[in-house]
Protein backbone atom coordinates (compact mmCIF):
# COMPACT_ATOMS: atom_id res chain seq x y z
CA UNK A 1 0.00 0.00 0.00
CA UNK A 2 2.77 2.34 -0.83
CA UNK A 3 1.84 5.57 -2.20
CA UNK A 4 4.13 4.82 -5.29
CA UNK A 5 1.79 1.67 -6.16
CA UNK A 6 0.13 2.13 -9.78
CA UNK A 7 -3.34 1.67 -7.48
CA UNK A 8 -2.44 5.36 -6.09
CA UNK A 9 -2.93 7.00 -9.52
CA UNK A 10 -6.31 5.12 -11.16
CA UNK A 11 -7.02 4.88 -14.39
CA UNK A 12 -3.51 7.74 -15.32
CA UNK A 13 -0.31 7.37 -15.44
CA UNK A 14 1.99 8.46 -12.78
CA UNK A 15 3.28 11.37 -14.97
CA UNK A 16 0.29 12.45 -15.83
CA UNK A 17 -0.85 12.57 -12.75
CA UNK A 18 2.29 14.84 -11.52
CA UNK A 19 1.23 17.29 -13.91
CA UNK A 20 -2.81 17.32 -13.06
CA UNK A 21 -1.75 17.79 -9.15
CA UNK A 22 0.81 20.46 -10.11
CA UNK A 23 -0.54 22.17 -13.51
CA UNK A 24 -1.04 25.40 -11.13
CA UNK A 25 2.66 26.51 -11.12
CA UNK A 26 3.78 24.24 -14.51
CA UNK A 27 1.57 26.32 -16.15
CA UNK A 28 3.24 29.11 -14.72
CA UNK A 29 6.14 28.13 -16.14
CA UNK A 30 4.97 27.64 -19.61
CA UNK A 31 4.03 31.23 -19.36
CA UNK A 32 7.42 31.78 -18.08
CA UNK A 33 8.97 29.43 -21.20
CA UNK A 34 6.79 31.19 -23.81
CA UNK A 35 7.55 34.26 -23.01
CA UNK A 36 11.24 34.33 -22.99
CA UNK A 37 11.34 32.88 -26.65
CA UNK A 38 9.25 36.00 -27.26
CA UNK A 39 11.97 38.04 -25.89
CA UNK A 40 14.43 36.45 -27.44
CA UNK A 41 13.05 36.57 -30.68
CA UNK A 42 11.98 40.38 -30.36
CA UNK A 43 15.52 41.34 -28.83
CA UNK A 44 17.88 38.39 -29.59
CA UNK A 45 21.08 40.84 -28.95
CA UNK A 46 19.98 41.46 -25.24
CA UNK A 47 18.71 38.28 -23.87
CA UNK A 48 21.62 36.35 -25.19
CA UNK A 49 24.01 38.55 -22.63
CA UNK A 50 24.49 37.82 -18.89
CA UNK A 51 24.44 41.24 -17.47
CA UNK A 52 20.48 41.31 -18.60
CA UNK A 53 19.87 38.21 -16.01
CA UNK A 54 22.28 39.59 -13.59
CA UNK A 55 20.35 42.94 -13.15
CA UNK A 56 17.50 40.92 -12.97
CA UNK A 57 18.94 38.60 -10.46
CA UNK A 58 19.62 41.72 -8.25
CA UNK A 59 16.09 43.06 -7.96
CA UNK A 60 14.22 39.14 -8.09
CA UNK A 61 15.22 38.05 -4.11
CA UNK A 62 13.91 41.57 -2.61
CA UNK A 63 9.97 40.57 -4.99
CA UNK A 64 10.64 37.17 -3.80
CA UNK A 65 10.28 37.69 -0.05
CA UNK A 66 7.09 39.52 -0.60
CA UNK A 67 5.41 37.02 -3.15
CA UNK A 68 6.38 34.18 -1.05
CA UNK A 69 4.23 35.51 2.04
CA UNK A 70 1.35 37.01 -0.08
CA UNK A 71 0.42 33.44 -1.25
CA UNK A 72 0.11 32.53 1.96
CA UNK A 73 -2.14 35.44 2.61
CA UNK A 74 -4.17 34.95 -0.05
CA UNK A 75 -4.96 31.30 0.36
CA UNK A 76 -6.17 31.67 3.78
CA UNK A 77 -8.85 34.02 1.70
CA UNK A 78 -7.33 37.36 2.75
CA UNK A 79 -5.53 40.18 1.00
CA UNK A 80 -2.54 42.04 2.46
CA UNK A 81 -1.92 45.53 0.35
CA UNK A 82 -0.46 47.00 3.13
CA UNK A 83 2.84 44.95 2.51
CA UNK A 84 4.70 48.49 0.97
CA UNK A 85 4.73 50.85 3.57
CA UNK A 86 5.68 47.69 6.33
CA UNK A 87 8.95 47.45 4.12
CA UNK A 88 9.66 50.98 4.07
CA UNK A 89 8.61 51.26 7.69
CA UNK A 90 10.90 48.34 9.00
CA UNK A 91 13.66 49.53 6.34
CA UNK A 92 13.28 52.49 7.91
CA UNK A 93 13.89 51.28 11.38
CA UNK A 94 17.25 49.33 9.82
CA UNK A 95 18.33 52.88 8.30
CA UNK A 96 18.38 54.64 11.20
CA UNK A 97 19.21 52.57 13.79
CA UNK A 98 22.53 51.55 11.23
CA UNK A 99 22.94 55.52 10.51
CA UNK A 100 22.91 56.14 14.59
CA UNK A 101 25.56 53.54 14.75
CA UNK A 102 24.15 50.55 15.39
CA UNK A 103 25.35 47.23 14.48
CA UNK A 104 23.56 46.16 10.51
CA UNK A 105 22.83 42.76 12.04
CA UNK A 106 21.08 43.56 15.12
CA UNK A 107 19.32 46.68 12.96
CA UNK A 108 18.37 43.69 10.49
CA UNK A 109 17.05 41.88 13.29
CA UNK A 110 15.28 45.23 14.87
CA UNK A 111 13.78 45.41 11.33
CA UNK A 112 11.79 42.20 11.12
CA UNK A 113 10.70 42.26 14.53
CA UNK A 114 8.97 45.66 13.32
CA UNK A 115 8.10 43.94 10.24
CA UNK A 116 6.22 41.01 11.95
CA UNK A 117 4.96 43.56 15.11
CA UNK A 118 3.36 45.66 12.42
CA UNK A 119 2.00 42.52 10.24
CA UNK A 120 0.43 41.54 13.82
CA UNK A 121 -1.21 44.84 13.98
CA UNK A 122 -2.54 44.73 10.52
CA UNK A 123 -3.71 41.47 10.76
CA UNK A 124 -4.98 41.89 13.80
CA UNK A 125 -7.36 44.92 12.94
CA UNK A 126 -8.97 42.86 9.67
CA UNK A 127 -9.30 39.88 11.48
CA UNK A 128 -10.62 40.54 14.81
CA UNK A 129 -12.69 43.46 13.53
CA UNK A 130 -13.85 41.46 10.82
CA UNK A 131 -13.31 44.58 8.52
CA UNK A 132 -12.80 43.81 4.35
CA UNK A 133 -9.26 42.90 4.28
CA UNK A 134 -9.29 44.42 0.64
CA UNK A 135 -9.98 48.08 2.05
CA UNK A 136 -8.50 47.61 5.65
CA UNK A 137 -4.77 46.95 4.37
CA UNK A 138 -4.74 49.54 1.65
CA UNK A 139 -5.92 52.45 4.34
CA UNK A 140 -3.69 51.03 6.32
CA UNK A 141 -0.91 51.27 3.69
CA UNK A 142 -1.70 54.99 3.19
CA UNK A 143 -1.40 55.24 7.12
CA UNK A 144 1.67 53.92 7.65
CA UNK A 145 2.97 55.66 4.69
CA UNK A 146 1.95 58.88 6.31
CA UNK A 147 3.36 57.95 9.20
CA UNK A 148 6.83 57.45 7.41
CA UNK A 149 6.85 60.90 5.99
CA UNK A 150 6.00 62.06 9.14
CA UNK A 151 8.58 60.65 11.19
CA UNK A 152 10.89 61.38 8.52
CA UNK A 153 9.90 64.78 7.00
CA UNK A 154 10.17 63.00 3.33
CA UNK A 155 14.09 62.91 3.18
CA UNK A 156 16.16 59.72 2.75
CA UNK A 157 18.84 58.12 4.79
CA UNK A 158 22.18 57.29 2.70
CA UNK A 159 24.30 54.61 4.43
CA UNK A 160 27.60 55.02 2.68
CA UNK A 161 29.59 52.97 5.06
CA UNK A 162 27.51 49.59 5.32
CA UNK A 163 28.92 48.07 2.55
CA UNK A 164 32.33 47.56 5.04
CA UNK A 165 30.02 45.64 7.32
CA UNK A 166 30.31 42.17 7.86
CA UNK A 167 26.56 41.44 7.45
CA UNK A 168 26.44 43.16 4.04
CA UNK A 169 29.44 40.53 2.40
CA UNK A 170 26.53 37.74 3.84
CA UNK A 171 23.66 39.59 2.60
CA UNK A 172 24.08 41.78 -0.38
CA UNK A 173 27.61 40.89 -1.87
CA UNK A 174 28.17 38.21 -4.63
CA UNK A 175 29.49 35.50 -4.93
CA UNK A 176 30.37 33.42 -7.99
CA UNK A 177 29.13 36.73 -10.07
CA UNK A 178 25.54 36.45 -8.44
CA UNK A 179 24.22 38.96 -6.07
CA UNK A 180 24.27 36.73 -2.56
CA UNK A 181 20.47 37.60 -1.47
CA UNK A 182 19.46 35.16 -4.37
CA UNK A 183 20.84 32.28 -2.56
CA UNK A 184 19.03 33.87 1.13
CA UNK A 185 15.62 34.63 -1.29
CA UNK A 186 15.85 30.69 -2.61
CA UNK A 187 16.61 29.66 0.81
CA UNK A 188 13.77 31.36 1.99
CA UNK A 189 11.66 29.92 -1.16
CA UNK A 190 12.63 26.38 -0.38
CA UNK A 191 11.28 26.54 3.30
CA UNK A 192 8.20 28.25 2.56
CA UNK A 193 7.91 25.44 0.12
CA UNK A 194 8.06 23.38 2.62
CA UNK A 195 5.58 25.14 5.06
CA UNK A 196 3.00 25.44 2.63
CA UNK A 197 3.08 21.82 1.51
CA UNK A 198 4.77 19.54 4.94
CA UNK A 199 3.83 21.46 8.27
CA UNK A 200 0.54 22.14 10.21
CA UNK A 201 0.68 25.53 9.93
CA UNK A 202 0.37 25.21 5.67
CA UNK A 203 -2.32 22.26 6.07
CA UNK A 204 -3.88 24.90 8.51
CA UNK A 205 -3.60 27.93 6.25
CA UNK A 206 -5.25 25.86 3.14
CA UNK A 207 -8.22 24.40 5.65
CA UNK A 208 -9.12 28.21 6.34
CA UNK A 209 -8.68 29.45 3.11
CA UNK A 210 -10.99 26.30 1.90
CA UNK A 211 -13.98 26.21 4.81
CA UNK A 212 -13.47 28.36 7.50
CA UNK A 213 -16.24 26.74 9.30
CA UNK A 214 -15.14 23.31 9.21
CA UNK A 215 -11.83 23.99 10.15
CA UNK A 216 -13.62 26.20 13.38
CA UNK A 217 -15.31 22.59 13.98
CA UNK A 218 -12.40 21.11 13.94
CA UNK A 219 -10.99 23.13 16.92
CA UNK A 220 -8.59 25.04 14.66
CA UNK A 221 -8.31 28.60 15.64
CA UNK A 222 -9.10 29.95 12.44
CA UNK A 223 -8.54 33.70 13.48
CA UNK A 224 -5.04 33.21 14.61
CA UNK A 225 -4.17 31.14 11.53
CA UNK A 226 -5.31 34.17 9.83
CA UNK A 227 -3.72 36.92 11.67
CA UNK A 228 -0.36 34.33 11.58
CA UNK A 229 0.03 34.94 7.53
CA UNK A 230 -0.33 38.77 8.14
CA UNK A 231 2.91 38.58 10.49
CA UNK A 232 4.61 36.59 7.79
CA UNK A 233 4.04 38.98 5.29
CA UNK A 234 5.04 41.27 7.71
CA UNK A 235 8.21 39.25 8.33
CA UNK A 236 8.87 38.56 4.55
CA UNK A 237 8.21 42.73 3.88
CA UNK A 238 11.33 43.38 6.68
CA UNK A 239 13.43 41.27 4.64
CA UNK A 240 12.34 43.12 1.64
CA UNK A 241 13.34 46.68 3.03
CA UNK A 242 16.12 45.32 4.25
CA UNK A 243 17.29 43.79 1.05
CA UNK A 244 16.66 46.60 -1.21
CA UNK A 245 18.48 48.99 1.28
CA UNK A 246 21.24 47.45 1.54
CA UNK A 247 21.57 47.35 -2.83
CA UNK A 248 21.31 50.78 -3.28
CA UNK A 249 23.10 52.05 -0.13
CA UNK A 250 20.36 54.25 0.45
CA UNK A 251 16.68 54.23 2.20
CA UNK A 252 14.56 55.79 0.60
CA UNK A 253 10.88 56.96 1.96
CA UNK A 254 8.69 55.90 -0.79
CA UNK A 255 10.96 52.40 -0.35
CA UNK A 256 8.46 49.84 -1.11
CA UNK A 257 5.69 51.54 -3.44
CA UNK A 258 6.82 50.63 -6.40
CA UNK A 259 6.05 46.44 -5.50
CA UNK A 260 2.63 46.73 -4.93
CA UNK A 261 1.38 45.75 -8.54
CA UNK A 262 4.59 43.66 -9.08
CA UNK A 263 3.79 41.32 -6.29
CA UNK A 264 0.52 41.19 -6.79
CA UNK A 265 0.77 39.90 -10.72
CA UNK A 266 3.55 37.85 -9.24
CA UNK A 267 1.20 35.55 -7.26
CA UNK A 268 -1.17 36.00 -9.31
CA UNK A 269 -0.15 34.71 -12.84
CA UNK A 270 2.10 32.44 -10.88
CA UNK A 271 -1.17 29.99 -10.17
CA UNK A 272 -2.98 31.31 -7.16
CA UNK A 273 -6.23 31.81 -7.32
CA UNK A 274 -8.05 34.76 -5.68
CA UNK A 275 -11.14 32.65 -3.93
CA UNK A 276 -8.83 30.75 -1.44
CA UNK A 277 -8.09 27.49 -0.10
CA UNK A 278 -5.57 26.64 -2.84
CA UNK A 279 -2.35 28.26 -4.27
CA UNK A 280 1.18 27.64 -5.21
CA UNK A 281 4.60 29.22 -3.64
CA UNK A 282 6.58 27.06 -5.96
CA UNK A 283 4.25 29.15 -8.39
CA UNK A 284 3.93 32.25 -7.00
CA UNK A 285 8.37 32.33 -7.00
CA UNK A 286 8.21 31.59 -10.67
CA UNK A 287 5.48 34.52 -11.29
CA UNK A 288 8.12 36.92 -9.48
CA UNK A 289 10.35 36.27 -12.31
CA UNK A 290 8.18 36.04 -15.15
CA UNK A 291 6.96 39.75 -14.18
CA UNK A 292 11.25 40.68 -13.22
CA UNK A 293 11.98 40.07 -16.85
CA UNK A 294 8.80 41.81 -18.63
CA UNK A 295 10.11 45.00 -16.87
CA UNK A 296 13.75 44.23 -18.71
CA UNK A 297 11.83 42.65 -22.01
CA UNK A 298 9.68 45.48 -22.72
CA UNK A 299 12.68 47.99 -22.45
CA UNK A 300 14.62 45.70 -23.91
CA UNK A 301 12.12 45.18 -27.25
CA UNK A 302 12.61 48.39 -27.17
CA UNK A 303 9.07 49.43 -25.71
CA UNK A 304 8.57 52.84 -23.23
CA UNK A 305 8.80 51.72 -19.50
CA UNK A 306 4.93 53.01 -19.73
CA UNK A 307 4.03 49.58 -21.31
CA UNK A 308 5.51 48.31 -17.74
CA UNK A 309 2.28 48.83 -15.86
CA UNK A 310 0.15 48.32 -18.69
CA UNK A 311 1.44 44.85 -18.99
CA UNK A 312 1.49 44.08 -15.29
CA UNK A 313 -2.26 45.01 -14.84
CA UNK A 314 -2.90 42.80 -18.27
CA UNK A 315 -1.36 39.71 -16.38
CA UNK A 316 -3.04 39.84 -13.57
CA UNK A 317 -6.96 40.39 -15.26
CA UNK A 318 -5.27 37.08 -17.75
CA UNK A 319 -4.56 35.18 -14.72
CA UNK A 320 -7.85 35.84 -13.16
CA UNK A 321 -9.53 34.42 -16.13
CA UNK A 322 -7.26 31.80 -16.52
CA UNK A 323 -7.86 30.55 -12.98
CA UNK A 324 -11.45 30.43 -13.93
CA UNK A 325 -11.60 28.59 -16.80
CA UNK A 326 -8.49 26.11 -15.41
CA UNK A 327 -8.67 25.59 -11.70
CA UNK A 328 -11.84 23.27 -10.56
CA UNK A 329 -13.80 25.07 -7.70
CA UNK A 330 -16.18 22.61 -6.31
CA UNK A 331 -18.83 24.50 -4.59
CA UNK B 1 -25.75 3.18 33.10
CA UNK B 2 -22.41 3.00 31.41
CA UNK B 3 -23.56 2.40 28.12
CA UNK B 4 -25.40 5.41 28.41
CA UNK B 5 -23.57 7.58 26.19
CA UNK B 6 -25.74 10.97 26.27
CA UNK B 7 -29.21 11.52 27.50
CA UNK B 8 -30.71 14.91 27.54
CA UNK B 9 -33.60 15.24 30.14
CA UNK B 10 -36.78 17.94 29.79
CA UNK B 11 -34.34 20.45 27.24
CA UNK B 12 -36.22 23.25 26.48
CA UNK B 13 -34.91 26.29 24.19
CA UNK B 14 -36.30 29.29 23.64
CA UNK B 15 -35.77 32.40 21.82
CA UNK B 16 -37.61 35.25 22.88
CA UNK B 17 -41.26 33.79 23.34
CA UNK B 18 -41.03 31.52 20.90
CA UNK B 19 -40.07 27.82 21.96
CA UNK B 20 -38.11 25.89 19.53
CA UNK B 21 -37.79 23.12 21.88
CA UNK B 22 -40.50 22.50 25.13
CA UNK B 23 -38.74 19.82 26.92
CA UNK B 24 -37.05 17.13 24.82
CA UNK B 25 -35.74 14.33 26.06
CA UNK B 26 -34.05 11.90 24.41
CA UNK B 27 -30.93 9.25 24.84
CA UNK B 28 -28.31 7.38 22.71
CA UNK B 29 -26.71 4.09 23.78
CA UNK B 30 -23.96 2.39 22.87
CA UNK B 31 -23.49 0.83 19.47
CA UNK B 32 -26.85 2.00 18.31
CA UNK B 33 -28.31 3.63 15.27
CA UNK B 34 -31.44 6.16 16.64
CA UNK B 35 -33.20 7.60 13.66
CA UNK B 36 -34.18 11.64 14.48
CA UNK B 37 -37.40 12.95 12.52
CA UNK B 38 -39.43 15.44 11.91
CA UNK B 39 -41.10 18.08 9.83
CA UNK B 40 -39.39 21.35 8.90
CA UNK B 41 -39.23 23.54 12.14
CA UNK B 42 -39.81 20.59 14.04
CA UNK B 43 -36.81 21.36 16.26
CA UNK B 44 -34.50 18.50 14.78
CA UNK B 45 -32.04 21.51 14.18
CA UNK B 46 -31.96 22.84 17.00
CA UNK B 47 -31.90 19.96 19.02
CA UNK B 48 -28.50 19.26 16.94
CA UNK B 49 -26.93 22.08 17.72
CA UNK B 50 -27.54 21.72 21.18
CA UNK B 51 -26.21 18.05 21.26
CA UNK B 52 -23.10 19.52 19.53
CA UNK B 53 -22.92 22.44 22.20
CA UNK B 54 -23.30 25.24 19.72
CA UNK B 55 -26.18 26.43 21.46
CA UNK B 56 -27.07 26.65 25.02
CA UNK B 57 -30.54 25.26 25.90
CA UNK B 58 -32.18 27.35 27.71
CA UNK B 59 -33.37 24.05 30.77
CA UNK B 60 -32.85 20.72 31.14
CA UNK B 61 -30.18 18.44 32.11
CA UNK B 62 -28.00 16.95 29.89
CA UNK B 63 -25.89 13.82 31.44
CA UNK B 64 -22.52 12.61 29.38
CA UNK B 65 -22.21 8.63 30.35
CA UNK B 66 -24.80 9.31 32.94
CA UNK B 67 -22.90 12.14 35.13
CA UNK B 68 -24.74 15.83 34.77
CA UNK B 69 -22.86 18.20 32.80
CA UNK B 70 -22.29 21.87 33.55
CA UNK B 71 -20.88 24.62 30.83
CA UNK B 72 -22.16 22.17 28.02
CA UNK B 73 -19.88 24.06 25.04
CA UNK B 74 -18.68 22.24 21.12
CA UNK B 75 -15.31 21.40 23.19
CA UNK B 76 -17.24 20.18 26.36
CA UNK B 77 -19.57 18.02 23.48
CA UNK B 78 -16.04 17.05 21.42
CA UNK B 79 -14.38 15.58 25.28
CA UNK B 80 -17.88 13.57 25.80
CA UNK B 81 -17.13 11.88 22.31
CA UNK B 82 -19.75 13.44 19.90
CA UNK B 83 -19.05 14.78 16.53
CA UNK B 84 -21.53 16.05 14.69
CA UNK B 85 -21.35 16.37 10.38
CA UNK B 86 -23.44 19.12 9.20
CA UNK B 87 -24.58 18.75 5.91
CA UNK B 88 -22.82 20.54 3.27
CA UNK B 89 -20.53 22.77 5.77
CA UNK B 90 -18.02 19.62 6.86
CA UNK B 91 -15.65 19.37 4.41
CA UNK B 92 -12.66 21.65 2.80
CA UNK B 93 -13.55 20.20 -0.56
CA UNK B 94 -10.40 22.00 -2.63
CA UNK B 95 -8.05 20.07 0.39
CA UNK B 96 -6.89 15.81 0.10
CA UNK B 97 -9.24 12.88 2.07
CA UNK B 98 -6.40 13.08 4.41
CA UNK B 99 -5.69 16.59 4.86
CA UNK B 100 -9.85 16.54 5.94
CA UNK B 101 -9.90 13.61 7.93
CA UNK B 102 -6.54 15.08 10.20
CA UNK B 103 -7.77 19.02 9.75
CA UNK B 104 -6.83 20.23 13.09
CA UNK B 105 -4.92 17.03 14.31
CA UNK B 106 -2.49 16.38 12.01
CA UNK B 107 0.10 14.09 12.98
CA UNK B 108 3.30 16.00 13.10
CA UNK B 109 6.55 15.76 14.77
CA UNK B 110 7.77 18.03 17.67
CA UNK B 111 8.52 21.01 15.02
CA UNK B 112 5.05 20.58 13.32
CA UNK B 113 6.26 19.27 10.02
CA UNK B 114 3.99 16.66 8.84
CA UNK B 115 4.55 13.04 9.01
CA UNK B 116 2.59 12.19 6.19
CA UNK B 117 3.88 8.35 5.34
CA UNK B 118 1.46 8.13 8.73
CA UNK B 119 -1.23 9.96 7.82
CA UNK B 120 -1.36 8.11 4.74
CA UNK B 121 -1.35 4.96 6.56
CA UNK B 122 -3.55 5.94 9.23
CA UNK B 123 -5.96 7.35 6.97
CA UNK B 124 -6.27 4.18 4.92
CA UNK B 125 -6.94 2.42 8.14
CA UNK B 126 -9.33 4.06 8.90
CA UNK B 127 -11.36 3.84 5.56
CA UNK B 128 -10.87 0.11 5.61
CA UNK B 129 -12.42 0.36 9.02
CA UNK B 130 -16.12 1.70 7.60
CA UNK B 131 -15.71 -0.17 4.11
CA UNK B 132 -14.69 3.11 2.11
CA UNK B 133 -12.33 2.07 0.09
CA UNK B 134 -12.20 2.66 -3.86
CA UNK B 135 -10.11 2.12 -7.20
CA UNK B 136 -11.12 5.37 -7.90
CA UNK B 137 -10.03 7.35 -5.49
CA UNK B 138 -7.10 7.62 -2.92
CA UNK B 139 -6.47 9.16 0.52
CA UNK B 140 -4.56 11.64 -1.60
CA UNK B 141 -7.58 12.61 -3.90
CA UNK B 142 -9.66 15.69 -3.31
CA UNK B 143 -12.58 15.50 -1.47
CA UNK B 144 -14.32 17.83 -4.40
CA UNK B 145 -14.06 15.46 -6.88
CA UNK B 146 -15.87 12.57 -4.47
CA UNK B 147 -18.97 11.74 -4.63
CA UNK B 148 -21.87 12.65 -2.01
CA UNK B 149 -21.87 9.57 -0.44
CA UNK B 150 -18.24 9.49 -0.60
CA UNK B 151 -18.20 12.65 1.56
CA UNK B 152 -19.83 11.23 3.88
CA UNK B 153 -17.09 8.66 4.42
CA UNK B 154 -14.71 11.00 4.83
CA UNK B 155 -16.53 12.92 7.51
CA UNK B 156 -17.34 9.56 9.32
CA UNK B 157 -13.71 8.45 9.06
CA UNK B 158 -12.55 11.89 10.42
CA UNK B 159 -15.22 11.34 13.28
CA UNK B 160 -13.89 8.26 14.35
CA UNK B 161 -10.10 9.08 14.11
CA UNK B 162 -11.27 11.90 16.65
CA UNK B 163 -12.50 9.50 19.36
CA UNK B 164 -16.14 9.85 18.63
CA UNK B 165 -18.18 7.62 20.26
CA UNK B 166 -21.98 9.14 18.89
CA UNK B 167 -21.72 10.59 15.17
CA UNK B 168 -24.70 12.88 14.38
CA UNK B 169 -25.35 12.70 10.82
CA UNK B 170 -27.53 15.81 9.55
CA UNK B 171 -29.40 14.94 6.93
CA UNK B 172 -26.87 12.88 4.87
CA UNK B 173 -28.63 11.63 2.28
CA UNK B 174 -30.45 14.22 1.11
CA UNK B 175 -29.98 14.74 -2.65
CA UNK B 176 -28.11 11.83 -2.72
CA UNK B 177 -29.14 8.45 -5.47
CA UNK B 178 -29.80 5.27 -4.14
CA UNK B 179 -26.63 3.66 -4.85
CA UNK B 180 -25.03 6.78 -3.12
CA UNK B 181 -27.68 6.24 -0.12
CA UNK B 182 -26.27 2.93 -0.18
CA UNK B 183 -22.52 3.61 0.49
CA UNK B 184 -23.43 5.90 3.10
CA UNK B 185 -25.18 2.60 5.15
CA UNK B 186 -22.65 0.80 4.57
CA UNK B 187 -20.26 2.72 6.81
CA UNK B 188 -23.10 3.74 9.47
CA UNK B 189 -23.54 0.09 9.69
CA UNK B 190 -19.43 -0.34 9.92
CA UNK B 191 -19.55 1.96 12.58
CA UNK B 192 -22.61 0.46 14.34
CA UNK B 193 -20.36 -2.59 14.14
CA UNK B 194 -17.49 -0.96 15.90
CA UNK B 195 -19.61 -0.32 19.28
CA UNK B 196 -19.81 3.02 18.15
CA UNK B 197 -23.37 4.93 17.89
CA UNK B 198 -24.72 7.33 15.08
CA UNK B 199 -28.04 9.67 15.46
CA UNK B 200 -29.21 9.55 11.95
CA UNK B 201 -31.13 12.66 10.86
CA UNK B 202 -32.72 12.58 8.02
CA UNK B 203 -36.22 13.79 5.69
CA UNK B 204 -36.38 10.61 3.64
CA UNK B 205 -38.30 7.77 6.27
CA UNK B 206 -37.56 4.76 4.31
CA UNK B 207 -34.16 5.99 4.72
CA UNK B 208 -34.10 6.85 8.09
CA UNK B 209 -35.90 3.44 8.83
CA UNK B 210 -33.90 0.87 7.19
CA UNK B 211 -31.03 2.22 8.80
CA UNK B 212 -32.21 2.93 12.80
CA UNK B 213 -33.25 0.36 15.07
CA UNK B 214 -34.77 3.27 17.12
CA UNK B 215 -36.84 6.44 16.44
CA UNK B 216 -37.76 9.71 17.61
CA UNK B 217 -39.83 11.77 16.10
CA UNK B 218 -40.47 15.47 16.79
CA UNK B 219 -43.16 17.75 16.29
CA UNK B 220 -43.29 21.37 16.85
CA UNK B 221 -40.31 21.12 19.69
CA UNK B 222 -41.86 18.25 21.14
CA UNK B 223 -40.89 14.04 21.03
CA UNK B 224 -44.15 12.71 19.07
CA UNK B 225 -42.98 9.20 19.66
CA UNK B 226 -39.99 7.00 20.98
CA UNK B 227 -39.89 3.53 20.03
CA UNK B 228 -38.11 0.84 18.46
CA UNK B 229 -38.31 -0.95 15.07
CA UNK B 230 -40.00 -3.74 16.30
CA UNK B 231 -43.15 -1.10 18.33
CA UNK B 232 -43.12 0.54 14.82
CA UNK B 233 -42.94 -2.39 12.48
CA UNK B 234 -43.03 -1.07 8.72
CA UNK B 235 -41.76 2.13 7.36
CA UNK B 236 -45.55 2.54 5.79
CA UNK B 237 -46.77 2.69 9.52
CA UNK B 238 -44.43 5.26 10.42
CA UNK B 239 -44.85 7.38 7.15
CA UNK B 240 -48.57 7.04 8.25
CA UNK B 241 -47.78 8.31 12.37
CA UNK B 242 -45.80 11.05 10.62
CA UNK B 243 -48.67 11.96 8.48
CA UNK B 244 -51.10 11.55 11.42
CA UNK B 245 -48.91 14.42 13.47
CA UNK B 246 -48.90 17.18 10.80
CA UNK B 247 -52.98 16.83 9.80
CA UNK B 248 -53.89 14.81 13.16
CA UNK B 249 -57.43 13.25 11.67
CA UNK B 250 -58.88 10.04 12.56
CA UNK B 251 -56.59 7.48 14.36
CA UNK B 252 -53.22 7.23 15.12
CA UNK B 253 -51.67 4.57 13.08
CA UNK B 254 -49.89 3.26 15.81
CA UNK B 255 -51.81 3.18 18.28
CA UNK B 256 -52.59 5.13 21.72
CA UNK B 257 -50.58 8.33 21.52
CA UNK B 258 -47.01 8.35 23.40
CA UNK B 259 -46.09 12.02 23.97
CA UNK B 260 -47.03 11.73 27.81
CA UNK B 261 -44.55 8.62 28.15
CA UNK B 262 -41.80 10.38 25.91
CA UNK B 263 -41.92 13.73 27.42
Amino acid sequence: MSATTPQAAPGRRPGARFVSDNRAWLGTLGVFAVMMAAFLAAAPGVFTQWPTYGAVLVTLPVALFLVVPLVFVVVVGEIDLSFPATMGFSALVFAALVQAGAAPILAMLAAVATGMLVGLGVGAIVVYAGLSSLVATLGLNFLIRGLIMILTDGRSISLPTIGQSWTYAVFSSSLWGIPVQVFWALLFVALSVVVFNRHRFGARVKAVGDNPDSALQMGIDVNRVRVMTFVFMGLGAAFAGVFSTMINFTWWPTAGDGYMLPTLAAVFVGGTPTWGGVGTVLGGAIGALIVSFIQTGIVAAGLSGFYVQFFNGLIIILSLLGHRWNQVRYR
Amino acid sequence: MTDRLIELRGITKSYGNVFALGGVSLHVDRGEVVGLLGDNGAGKSTLIKILAGAVRPTGGTILARGAPVTGWSPARSRESGIETVFQDRALAVQQTIVRNIFMGREIAGPLGFLDVARERAEAERLMREIGFTSRVFTPDSIVGQLSGGERQGVAIARAIYNRADLIILDEPTTALSLTETEKVFRFVRAVRASGRSILFIGHNIHHVFDIAERFVVLDRGRVALEATKAEVGTADRLIAFMEHVAHPVGPNPLGPPTEGAAA
